[in-house]
Parts: structure tokens; C-alpha cells; sequence
């Protein structure tokens, strides 16, 4: 589903540059539920938008579900965002002027997606989340739980090929994040590819596969080497490449 | 997908009620102001014309001014021979008091002038008849009034066969002028007409003074116009040589030619239309830099929603059409209002002032196209900003 080789990414504060990320390469296959994990300033937020082709790597390769991102033009990676990614944010990020069912149609629009196919999408993603009697209700009429579900809604209702999840559980107490981390698995369980990232090592816990990130690299298990000694992974990647290995890991 | 961004720039309008409607007035002033003041010039310009056609088409008004070798009847019966010439009629003219019993009316004239009057100068008897061959040939008290002097004396306009009393001597009233409304030069709704051959005699007037010539057609006033010339020039003795020398000539006669005088005039009004219509321009320009400012302010304000939308697949031209179409709303609606109180304004004003108004189709259809294009030239700059942000730094933008 997800396939990064060899990914930097530079920033520039002043007269310093940054390395955000330092040749990160990392695979996701379909179906997984990964949790990025790193502390703040790891380049874990750098990682997500590039995966969320919100942001383009300067240098490396990135495909996304056989889409080669890293030549796609502005218009091609829109048209990924819309369709392939279904974003889940720490803040929410619903529209406040929109209702619920209105904040959910709005990716469906932009994807000209028919009205009455619309409707039965946005109804069935609602009916998902159990919020099908705040249809009508603004965000600010809803509890953070209940906003974050519908932005989870919001993402489902694109049938994207993955759902990134930036700390979804960052703005929400702990019942509240118990509940939308309960959502994940379940969506989870019904087949989506689900990418979370977050601080909070509790909460990677829940994942299928977690991958750490600190300062631009993804870090290899320690123990790991450790365990074999005669047979050290030679990149990051291969360390990280899926659930088989990680399991060696744990022995 | 367009429905849907209208109904979206409706909801981001709606959603800021006040600051819409303010930058709204802005394009409605704009618009009432183009609007109300191009139908005043246009008015004036249509008014203007009509009067100018009201006195006659193919119109020559020629003026003696000397005494040296007087015109008669018969140079104007010499004159009329030639092709090009359709009509010619001699007028005296005298301002006068008249009276019908004891009431009085001192605002009138005294027309003395020949049947081709009624032709050349657009008269319309509306009852009765004009001054006829038979009239001059007798020198009858007979005469012919505007609608005015029926008014005034009579207060009726069923007034033939009243007799009326100018100067001293009593006229019988044979027809009644239509109405013309004022006119440029002096109102035939005041005039008493009466037989030139009587008001010669009256007036003790032998030669004539002024005449009108009606050319036979608007090809034939140049040519007219020239054969005039021509004729007095030698009866005057101007010789040819001298005949460009204007200023010798004015001391003999002048020959006024009408459509010289509604060209210009109509050249006259039209830049004055013009000048008022830009005048009213630059506050639709200014009400459209109040749409920029706005939208500008709107753009960073909303930020954060650029990035939602651009984040879940809002294309650039997704968030262009959404910010255009926003002010193109605003301008269209500040248009339509507009133009709906200009039309008002404009028959207030018209009434209150009896002014003509015209409210031609151009000057809606461009007030409406001019205040959607301040919309587009205004919106463009904020929408192409809003478009051209990227996602991350909006999402990030804390407003």
C-alpha cells in the first residue's frame, strides 16, 4: 500500500536547515494497522504529510497504492488526497459553518461524486460512527468524541485506500480516546489500512506494528541486534518491513 | 459541482451577514449612481433631440439683418422653384398680450406666417384648421392657437370660434396647435398664428425678416442651404470672392441649419453622459476595491478552512471557483439591487424634478456586466491567493 525508499526532507529555520526526515524508508501493506511513533521534533508530523501527499519529499521515492507520488503534479497528488487518504486530524478540522452530514459530503463533492450515491454514502458512514441523529448539528454543538467521529465519518465516506490518523486521541480524554481508538480497531477488523501516529506509547500499543521515528530516522529495536547478532538489518526499512519480522523480534 | 459552490458562497456569505451587506452597498451605489446619472444624460439628450425634431427635420431658419435691398414674398416664391427646396415660409414674429374677456395672457407671441408654416415647422392642428391661401389673400382676423393660450384664456381647449384679442383687435379662432411641451427656442403651445399678409399690415413690416426653408429631404439641406446662399449673396451684392468671409456675411443674413445644431448638441449631450457615467465609474470601481479588501481579509481569515478543504481534495481551481464565485455573488446581488433602486430613484427623480429619465437596455445590461466584471478583476487577486495556499501551512495557520 505504502512504499517510501530513501525519503529526506529539509527544512530551513533562518540560517539553519533542518533534517526533518533522513532518508526514511518504510513499506505498509494493505490491510495493516501501523502506529508511527516518536516524541515531538522526531519528524514524525513531516513523515504523515508526506505520506498525506500534503507535502513532497525533496528527495527519495514514494509510492502510494501503485501510484508513483513523487513525479505526481499538484493536480494528480489533489486527486490522491481526495481519493486514496482519508485524514483524521489531532484538532478535528470540521467545518464550522457545515453541519455533520454537510462535513461529511464535502470530500464526496470535490470527488463529483452523484447526489443520490453521496447521500447513501454519507448516510452508511454516519450510521458507522453512530451518528446518524446529529446530522444536523454543527461541530460546536458536539462533544470532542463525537467531532472526531465525525471526521472519521468524513474519511470513511471517501472509501480511501488508507486512513492517516495524526493523534486522534490528542484533544480527547482518556474514556474519549479509549472510545475513538476502539473505532480504529474495529475499522481495522473490517479491512482498512490504518496509519496512526502519535506520542503517546499506550496508544501505539493498540497497533498491529509500530515503527519508531527520532530524529529523522526510523529507529531500529535495539534489542533487536542484540538477539541476532550475526544478522544485523541493514537499513532501517528492513527492520520495519512488516509484521513477520517484528514478531522475530519479540523472540 | 457549480450548484454546489454557489450554495457554498451563499453560506460564506450568509454566514457574515453584516460585512456582505456593507460591501454590497459599496457595488449598490456604484451601480445606482452609473445608473441614475446616465439616465439623466441619456433623458436630457432624448429630450433635447426630440425638441430640436419637434421644430422640424430639413430645417433652415434663415435672418435678414439688413435693410439694404429688403426680401419680399416674391424672392421667397423664386426661391421655392428650385428642386431642392420642398417648402418656405415667412414669420413674424411679435410678443404680445392677449385677452378674452377680462382675462389676459402676456406670455404669448404673434406668429404672422403662410400655410407651409403647419408642414415645415411640424405644426398639428388638433381641431379646426390653419391659416389658408384665402386668409392671407383677405388679410381675415382669423387665428390659429397653442395650447397654452386656451388654457390660460379660455380654460378649455375647446376653443374654435372664440374670439380672442391681441393688440387691440379681435381674432376669430380657427384651430387649436397640439401640444409640444417646451421647446429650446420658445413654445408654439404660446403662440397666437395668424396671416402674414395681417401681420404685416399690423406690424408695418414689408420686407421679411425671417423665414424658414424646408429642404426636400435631409440629403438636400447641404444643397438647400448652399442655393439660400447663394441667392441672398447676389441679391445682396456679397460677391463670391468675400462669400468665406463669414463676418461680412452675418452683418447681411444667417442661415441656421438644424441638423448642424443636433449633432452638436447631440454631440454635446452624449459627452456629458459620458462624463457622468465615468464620474459614476469610479465609485463602482471604488465599491469594487471594497470587495477585494474584503475578500483579501476573508482569505486570511479562513485560512484554516483552506487548508480542511485542500486536505481532503479541494483542488486549486476548487478553492479559486469558491472564492470567485463568492464575490462574483456579492457584486451580482449588489448589481441587481442596485439597478432595482436606480429604476426607482430615477422615476422619483424624474417626477420630482420632470425630468426624462431614460432607462435604455444598455445601460442595464452594462451596469449588471460592469459590476459582475469589478467582481471577477477584484476577486481574482484574493481567490488565486486562497488557491495558491498549501495545505500544511494553512492547517497549521492559527487565525
Amino acid at each position: 500500500m505504502i512504499d517510501m525508499k530513501d525519503i529526506v526532507k529539509q527544512y530551513k529555520m533562518g540560517t539553519q536547515t533542518v533534517m526533518a526526515l533522513d532518508g526514511v524508508s518504510l513499506k505498509v501493506r494493505e490491510g495493516e494497522f501501523v502506529a508511527i511513533i516518536g516524541p515531538s521534533g522526531s519528524g514524525k508530523s513531516t513523515l504523515m504529510n508526506i505520506i498525506g501527499c500534503l507535502d513532497a519529499a525533496d528527495s527519495g521515492e514514494y509510492k502510494l497504492a501503485g501510484l508513483n507520488v513523487t513525479d505526481a503534479g499538484e493536480g494528480q497528488l489533489t486527486r490522491i488526497r481526495n481519493e486514496n487518504i482519508g485524514f483524521i486530524f489531532q484538532g478535528f478540522n470540521l467545518l464550522g459553518k457545515l453541519n455533520t452530514y454537510e462535513n461529511v459530503e464535502l470530500p464526496l463533492i470535490y470527488q463529483r461524486v452523484k447526489p443520490a450515491e453521496r447521500k447513501r454514502r454519507v448516510l452508511s458512514a454516519l450510521e458507522r460512527v453512530s451518528l446518524a441523529d446529529r446530522m444536523n448539528h454543527r461541530p460546536n454543538e458536539l462533544s470532542g468524541g463525537q467531532q472526531q467521529r465525525v471526521a472519521i465519518a468524513r474519511a470513511l465516506a471517501c472509501r480511501p485506500s488508507i486512513i492517516l490518523a495524526d493523534e486522534p486521541t490528542g484533544n480527547l480524554d482518556s474514556k474519549t480516546g479509549r472510545e475513538i481508538m476502539g473505532m480504529f480497531k474495529e475499522l481495522h477488523e473490517s479491512g482498512n489500512t490504518i496509519l496512526l501516529i502519535t506520542h503517546d506509547s499506550a496508544i501505539a500499543e493498540q497497533a498491529e506494528r509500530r515503527i519508531s521515528i527520532e530524529d529523522g530516522k526510523i529507529k531500529l529495536p535495539a534489542r533487536k541486534l542484540t538477539v541476532f547478532p550475526g544478522r544485523p538489518c541493514e537499513t532501517a526499512a528492513e527492520a520495519c518491513d512488516g509484521p513477520e519480522i517484528q514478531k522475530e523480534v519479540r523472540i | 459541482m457549480i450548484i454546489q459552490t454557489i450554495r457554498m458562497a451563499l453560506k460564506a456569505i450568509a454566514g457574515n451577514k453584516m460585512r456582505s451587506a456593507l460591501t454590497m452597498t459599496g457595488i449598490v451605489i456604484g451601480v445606482i449612481a452609473v445608473v441614475v446619472l446616465v439616465a439623466i444624460g441619456q433623458g436630457t439628450t432624448s429630450s433635447v433631440t426630440s425638441s430640436i425634431e419637434g421644430m422640424g427635420t430639413n430645417l433652415l431658419t434663415v435672418n435678414i439683418r439688413t435693410y439694404k435691398n429688403p426680401i419680399t414674398t416674391d424672392d421667397l416664391d423664386v426661391l421655392k422653384q428650385n428642386g431642392s427646396i420642398s417648402g418656405i415660409a415667412p414669420t413674424l414674429t411679435q410678443s404680445v398680450t392677449a385677452e378674452a374677456g377680462a382675462v389676459s395672457y402676456d406670455s404669448g407671441s404673434i406668429v404672422g406666417t403662410t400655410p407651409s408654416y403647419e408642414s415645415i415647422r411640424n405644426q398639428t392642428v388638433v381641431s379646426g384648421r390653419f391659416i389658408k391661401d384665402p386668409d392671407l389673400d383677405n388679410r381675415s382676423y382669423v387665428a390659429v392657437v397653442g395650447v397654452d393660450i386656451a388654457d390660460e384664456l379660455f380654460g378649455t381647449r375647446n376653443v374654435v370660434g372664440e374670439t380672442i384679442k391681441v393688440d387691440g383687435y379681435d381674432f376669430t379662432i380657427i384651430g387649436l396647435l397640439e401640444e409640444k411641451g417646451s421647446t429650446t427656442s420658445g413654445s408654439s403651445d404660446s403662440q397666437i398664428i395668424v396671416p402674414y399678409t395681417l401681420a404685416q399690415r399690423l406690424y408695418s413690416e414689408t420686407s421679411v425678416r425671417t423665414f424658414y426653408v424646408s429642404a426636400a429631404s435631409s440629403a438636400d439641406v447641404t444643397n438647400a442651404q448652399a442655393v439660400v446662399e447663394s441667392y441672398l449673396n447676389s441679391r445682396f451684392g456679397i460677391s463670391a470672392d468675400s462669400s468665406d468671409n463669414t463676418e461680412s456675411i452675418s452683418r447681411y443674413y444667417s442661415v441656421f441649419n438644424q441638423s448642424d445644431m443636433l449633432s452638436t448638441l447631440s454631440d454635446t449631450t452624449g459627452t456629458l453622459t459620458l462624463m457622468l457615467g465615468g464620474i459614476a465609474g469610479i465609485s463602482l470601481l471604488v465599491g469594487g476595491i471594497g470587495i477585494m479588501n474584503i475578500m483579501l481579509v476573508s482569505v486570511s481569515e479562513r485560512t484554516r478552512e483552506i487548508g480542511i478543504r485542500k486536505a481532503i481534495g479541494a483542488s486549486r481551481g476548487n478553492v479559486l471557483t469558491q472564492f470567485l464565485v463568492e464575490a462574483l455573488v456579492v457584486s451580482l446581488f449588489g448589481g441587481l439591487l442596485g439597478l432595482g433602486l436606480a429604476v426607482g430613484l430615477a422615476g422619483i427623480l424624474g417626477r420630482a424634478l420632470s425630468m426624462t429619465m431614460v432607462i435604455s437596455p444598455e445601460i442595464v445590461i452594462l451596469a449588471i456586466a460592469f459590476s459582475m466584471c469589478v467582481g471577477v478583476v477584484f476577486g481574482i487577486y484574493p481567490a488565486n491567493k486562497a488557491s495558491r495556499l498549501r495545505p500544511i501551512q494553512a492547517l497549521r495557520y492559527e487565525g
